[in-house]
C-alpha cells in the first residue's frame, strides 16, 4: 500500500557534490576579475590615487614609473586613477541601464504573455514601433536635445533595452503559463496577481536574470562606443569608451593609451557574459539530461 | 531445425557518464531473435530498453561506451565502419519509435520523407519510387495515399502519423524491424489497428520484429518470446507462453498482478509492487528487484543472480528464489 | 431534461453542458449537450479516447475552462454562474489532479510550500497549524514529511510527485476531486500504488470523485458507475461491472474489445479497420459514432439519438443498441 519513502536523502545529499565539479578555472578567473573590478569601482575615492582629472601638463604620455603605475595620457593625467574611474562609469550605466529594461520589460513581457488578447497585441506592437527606431540615432537625438549626462545616457539605454527583455519574459511566461501548476493555483482559486508573483515569477526570473547579465555585457559595449564617437559621458569624466577614443591620436606614440581600456573593457564583458552563460546553465533546476 | 539467429545481442553493456556518476544502462543482455520471429521487450522506465535497441541500432549518444557483441545477419554491427552501418539502417535493420511527432521531420512532406529513403537505399529514380511510395501508404493502410504524399506530419492524426513511420520503416523491405513503444502514444482502438498492421507486414514479407513495451497484454498475444527486463538487465526470458505460465521471476509475477484487469471487479484492491524503480546512477549490491520482492531472502540482497535455467533451455530467469510452477508460494 | 436514474441527492450535477471554441476560423466542438449527476461518495468513471472532450469536460466542470453554454449545480448551485470571488471559495470544495504530476508541481518551490499554498489562499494564517496540517496530509498520502517538505519536485520520481499533487488536492479537505488521467503518465508498478491510495484517501476523507481516463481497466477498477464519452457526447452510462460485462453501446463493445489481454491463450483476433475517429471541428451529423460503427444507417445519421434506459441503472444513446 503505500509506502515510505526513505531513500531519497542519498539521492539529495549527492547533488551539491557533483554540481562543483562543473565550474571550470574560466568561470572562477571571471568571478575574480568582476569582483576587482567591483571592488576598485566602489572604493575608488579611498584608493591612494592621483586624481584623474589632475593634468600634469609635464608629463604628457609618461610612460610607467612609480608615480603613475600606468603612465599619463595625453593631458597628463594618470592613467591608473582614469581606468579606475572610468570603470566606475562602465559599471553605473551598465548595470543601471539594464536594470530598467529588466524592470519594465520584464513586467510587461509577463502581463502580456499571461493576460494574452489585446493587451498583448499592444505591447507587442508598440514594443515592435520601439526596436524599428535606430538605436543610435535615437540616442543621438535625445542627448542632443536633452544634453550629455550619464542619466540621460543611462536612460535611454534603459528604454532602447526593454523590448528584449519585454521579448525575454513573454516567451518564458507563454509557455510555462500553459503548465499543468499554472492551471492547479488557478483550481486552488489563487488571484491572478497570486499567481503570477509566486508561480510564474520564480520561474521567468531566472531566464531574465541570464539575460541581464549578457545585457551588461552588450550596455558597456554600446556605451563605450558612444563615448568613443564622444557622444556618451561628457569629459572631463572619463569613460573606457572615450580614453580608447582619445588614445587614437597617441597610437604611434603611446599605444598603450587606447589599449588598456580596450583591454579593460573586454575583460569585463567577457566575465560578464561567462558568469551569465554559467549562470543559466547551472540554475536550471532539473538536472543534466542522460 | 536450428538456423543461426538472425540478430544475436551477446554480453552488451552501455554505460553512461552522467553527473550523478556512471549509469549502468544496460548490463550484459544476451538475446536472440531469429528470422521471422517476433521478440517481445517489456520493461518499465528506466529499465534499459530503449538504450538496448539504440545499442542494437549503434545510435548511442556519443558520451557513452558500448561493450560486446551484436551479430546481425553475420556481421558484427560494432565493428562495421560507419559508412557500412549507414547503409544497413533503414534498409535492412528498421526502427518505429514511440512518437511519430517527434519521429518524422515536421518540415518534409510524407512523400519527401517516404521517397527520399527509397532512393537512398534502393536507387530508384523519382517516379518508380512516387509509385512504391503510393503502394506503401496503401499497403499500410492510409486511405486516399496519393493525397497523403503532399501533405505534412502535423496535418495527420496520430495513428496516421505512425502508419507513415510504420511504412517508412518498411519501404525497404528490412529483415528486422525494431518497433520501441509503436503505440504508447495511440489509443487503444488505434492501438489494437497498427498492431494487427504490424503483424501482417511481418508475415507477409517473412521479417523479425523486436516488440518494446511496458504492456504485458500487448505481447502476450503477438508474440513467441518474451524478455522481461529491469534495471538493465534481462531477468526472465522465455517463450511467451511459458513466460505467462511459468513464470519464476517474482518481478514478472509482481508485473502481471499489478495490471488492472478488465474483467475483474470494481474496486477489487490491486496487489501493488511496493517501491519503486531502482536509481540506475545507484546498483545494489545483491538483485536489483530484492528492496520491492516479496520473496526476498538474505542472499538476494548480498549476490547479483546470473540467468539460470528452467526445464528449457529457451526459458531463463535471474532469481535465487524463483517461484515454483505458476503456483504462488506464500512464503 | 435528462433522465438519468441517479442518485436521489446528486452532489454534482451537469446539465447541457456545451463548450466550443474557435480555432482559427472553425469551431471545435469539444463538449455538445453533456448531462450527468454524481451523487455523495459515489466515483464516476469518465472513459474515452483522446479528443473526446472528457479532459474539456473536467476542465468545464471547474469553471477553469468557462462553457458556451449549459450548468453545473455543486451542491445545488450553479457554478457558471459565479464570479470572483464567490467562485474562489467553492474552489475550496472541489479539486482537481492532473496527469503529469511533475508538470503540476511549481519547480521553484519547495514541497511544503507547494501544498500549504492552497491554506494560505483560503486564508489559513497561523504558519504552525499550516505546517501541521500539511505535515498530516504528507503522512496520509505515505510521504515521511520531515524528508519532503524542504525538497524541490525535480528530486522526486513521477509517483511520488503524483502523492504529493494527491496531497495538495485533499490539504482543504475538499468534497470532490476530479481526477485527469493521474495515472497514465506512470509506470505500470506505480499505477497500481497510486489507484490504491486514491482509494484509500477516498475512503478516509468521504471523497467524490469524477474519474477521467482512456484506459478501460483502470476506470472499471475505482469506479461505481462508468460514463463513455465520444466526441463529445456521451454514448453509455452505468454500473461498473454491469457495463463492462454488457455493454449496449457499439463503441462500448469496441473498447473492450481492443484491450490487449495479457494472456497469450487469447489470440487477438484481426479487428475489422474502422479507421480513425473524425475531427471534433467537423462531427458528423447525428449519431457522431456513425462513421465507424458497423450498425450505422440512415437514421443514424439523420437523427442524434438520446440518453435512455435500456437496463436497470444503464443508459445509452444508440439507436440500435447491443442490448
Amino acid at each position: 500500500m503505500a509506502t515510505l519513502e526513505l531513500s531519497l536523502d542519498e539521492n539529495a545529499s549527492a547533488l551539491p557534490a557533483r554540481r562543483g565539479r562543473r565550474l571550470g578555472l574560466l568561470f572562477w578567473f571571471a568571478i575574480g576579475w568582476m569582483t576587482l573590478i567591483f571592488a576598485v569601482a566602489i572604493f575608488a575615492n579611498v584608493l591612494p590615487l592621483p586624481s584623474p582629472t589632475d593634468m600634469d601638463m609635464l608629463e604628457r604620455r609618461a610612460s610607467f614609473s612609480m608615480e603613475h603605475w600606468l603612465g599619463t595620457d595625453g593631458l597628463g593625467r594618470d592613467e591608473l586613477a582614469r581606468l579606475i574611474y572610468g570603470a566606475r562609469i562602465s559599471l553605473v550605466v551598465g548595470l543601471c541601464a539594464p536594470i530598467i529594461g529588466l524592470t519594465i520589460g520584464g513586467a510587461l513581457g509577463m502581463l502580456a504573455g499571461y493576460f494574452r488578447g489585446r493587451f498583448e497585441s499592444l505591447v507587442v506592437g508598440s514594443m515592435d514601433v520601439l526596436l524599428a527606431f535606430p538605436p543610435l540615432i535615437l540616442a543621438l537625438a535625445v542627448t542632443a536635445y536633452l544634453g550629455q549626462s550619464i542619466f540621460n545616457l543611462t536612460c535611454i539605454l534603459g528604454v532602447l533595452g526593454i523590448p528584449a527583455f519585454m521579448r525575454v519574459a513573454r516567451a518564458s511566461t507563454l509557455t510555462l503559463a500553459r503548465r499543468e501548476f499554472v492551471i492547479a493555483a488557478q483550481a486552488l482559486g489563487a488571484t491572478h496577481t497570486r499567481i503570477l508573483l509566486r508561480e510564474l515569477l520564480p520561474n521567468v526570473l531566472l531566464p531574465l536574470l541570464a539575460f541581464f547579465l549578457l545585457g551588461v555585457a552588450v550596455t558597456i559595449v554600446v556605451e563605450g562606443a558612444l563615448s568613443f564617437l564622444g557622444l556618451g559621458v561628457p569629459p572631463p569624466i572619463s569613460s573606457w569608451g572615450s580614453m580608447i577614443g582619445e588614445g587614437r591620436e597617441s597610437l604611434e606614440v603611446a599605444p598603450r593609451l587606447a589599449f588598456l581600456p580596450a583591454i579593460a573593457m573586454f575583460l569585463t564583458v567577457l566575465s560578464f557574459n561567462l558568469v551569465g552563460d554559467t549562470l543559466r546553465a547551472l540554475t536550471d533546476p532539473r538536472q543534466g539530461a542522460l | 531445425m536450428s538456423e543461426a539467429p538472425l540478430l544475436s545481442v551477446e554480453n552488451v553493456a552501455v554505460e553512461l557518464p552522467t553527473p550523478r556518476g556512471n549509469l549502468r544502462a544496460v548490463d550484459r543482455v544476451n538475446l536472440t531473435v531469429g528470422a521471422g520471429r517476433t521478440l517481445g521487450i517489456v520493461g518499465e522506465s528506466g529499465c534499459g530498453k530503449t538504450m538496448l535497441s539504440r545499442a542494437i541500432l549503434q545510435l548511442l549518444p556519443k558520451k557513452a561506451k558500448l561493450s560486446g557483441r551484436v551479430m546481425f545477419d553475420g556481421q558484427d554491427l560494432l565493428l562495421l565502419s560507419p559508412e557500412k552501418l549507414r547503409k544497413l539502417r533503414g534498409r535492412s535493420l528498421a526502427v518505429v519509435f514511440q512518437d511519430p511527432m517527434t519521429s518524422l521531420n515536421p518540415v518534409l512532406t510524407i512523400g519527401t520523407q517516404l521517397i527520399e529513403t527509397l532512393q537512398e537505399h534502393l536507387e530508384l529514380d523519382q517516379a518508380t519510387a512516387t509509385k512504391r511510395s503510393v503502394e506503401l501508404l496503401a499497403a499500410v493502410g492510409i486511405p486516399a495515399p496519393e493525397q497523403r504524399l503532399t501533405q505534412y506530419p502535423h496535418q495527420l492524426s496520430g495513428g496516421m502519423r505512425q502508419r507513415v513511420a510504420i511504412a517508412i520503416a518498411l519501404s525497404c523491405e528490412p529483415k528486422l524491424l525494431i518497433a520501441d513503444e509503436p503505440t504508447t502514444a495511440l489509443d487503444v482502438t488505434i492501438q489494437a489497428q497498427i498492431l494487427d498492421l504490424l503483424a501482417r507486414e511481418q508475415r507477409r514479407r517473412h521479417m523479425a520484429m523486436i516488440l518494446i513495451t511496458h504492456d504485458l497484454g500487448v505481447v502476450a498475444g503477438r508474440t513467441d518470446e518474451v524478455a522481461v527486463m529491469y534495471a538493465g538487465r534481462v531477468v526472465e526470458r522465455a517463450p511467451t507462453p511459458a513466460l505467462f505460465k511459468k513464470m519464476r521471476m517474482p518481478y514478472t509475477e509482481a508485473l502481471l498482478a499489478a495490471l488492472p484487469r478488465i474483467d475483474a471487479a470494481p474496486h477489487t484492491p490491486l496487489p501493488a509492487i511496493s517501491g519503486r524503480p531502482p536509481d540506475p546512477t545507484r546498483p545494489l549490491k545483491g538483485c536489483s528487484f530484492s528492496p520491492r520482492c516479496r520473496y526476498a531472502v538474505a542472499r538476494c540482497h548480498s549476490e547479483k543472480p546470473d540467468l539460470a535455467q528452467a526445464e528449457t533451455p529457451e526459458h531463463q530467469y535471474a532469481c535465487f528464489h524463483p517461484i515454483e510452477s505458476h503456483v504462488v508460494v506464500g512464503v | 431534461m435528462m433522465q438519468q436514474t441517479a442518485p436521489q441527492d446528486p452532489l454534482l450535477e451537469v446539465d447541457n453542458l456545451v463548450v466550443e471554441y474557435p480555432v482559427g476560423a472553425r469551431t471545435v466542438h469539444a463538449v455538445s449537450g453533456v448531462s450527468l449527476q454524481i451523487a455523495r461518495g459515489e466515483t464516476l468513471g469518465l472513459v474515452g479516447e483522446s479528443g473526446c472532450g472528457k479532459s474539456t469536460l473536467g476542465r468545464a466542470v471547474l469553471q477553469l475552462r468557462r462553457p458556451t453554454s449549459g450548468k453545473v449545480l455543486f451542491d445545488g448551485q450553479d457554478l457558471t454562474a459565479m464570479q470572483g470571488d464567490t467562485l474562489r471559495l467553492m474552489r475550496r470544495r472541489v479539486q482537481l489532479i492532473f496527469q503529469d504530476p511533475i508538470a503540476s508541481l511549481n519547480p521553484r518551490r519547495r514541497i511544503g510550500d507547494i501544498v500549504a499554498e492552497p491554506l494560505v489562499i483560503s486564508g489559513v494564517k497561523d504558519p504552525a497549524r499550516r505546517k501541521q496540517l500539511v505535515d498530516e496530509v504528507l503522512s496520509a498520502v505515505g510521504l515521511d514529511p520531515a524528508l519532503v517538505v524542504g525538497r524541490l519536485p525535480h528530486e522526486f520520481s513521477g509517483g511520488q510527485c503524483q502523492r504529493i499533487c494527491i496531497a495538495r488536492a485533499l490539504v482543504l479537505n475538499p468534497e470532490f476531486i476530479i481526477c485527469d488521467e493521474p495515472v497514465s503518465a506512470l509506470d505500470v508498478s506505480i499505477r497500481a500504488q497510486i489507484l490504491n491510495l486514491l482509494e484509500e484517501m477516498k475512503a478516509r476523507y468521504g471523497l467524490t470523485l469524477l474519474f477521467i481516463a482512456h484506459d478501460l481497466a483502470v476506470v472499471k477498477a475505482v469506479s461505481d458507475r462508468v460514463a463513455v464519452m465520444y466526441l463529445g457526447r456521451l454514448c453509455e452510462v452505468g454500473p461498473s461491472a454491469q457495463l463492462f460485462a454488457k455493454p449496449a453501446h457499439p463503441y462500448t463493445a469496441l473498447l473492450i474489445e481492443a484491450i490487449p489481454v495479457p494472456d497469450p491463450d487469447v489470440r487477438p483476433t484481426e479487428t475489422v479497420p474502422v479507421g480513425e475517429p473524425p475531427s471534433p471541428i467537423a462531427p458528423p451529423s447525428g449519431c457522431r459514432f456513425r462513421t465507424r460503427c458497423p450498425r450505422g444507417d440512415a437514421r443514424c445519421s439523420a437523427e442524434v439519438p438520446e440518453l435512455r434506459a435500456v437496463a436497470p441503472g444503464q443508459l445509452v444513446a444508440c439507436h440500435h443498441p447491443l442490448i
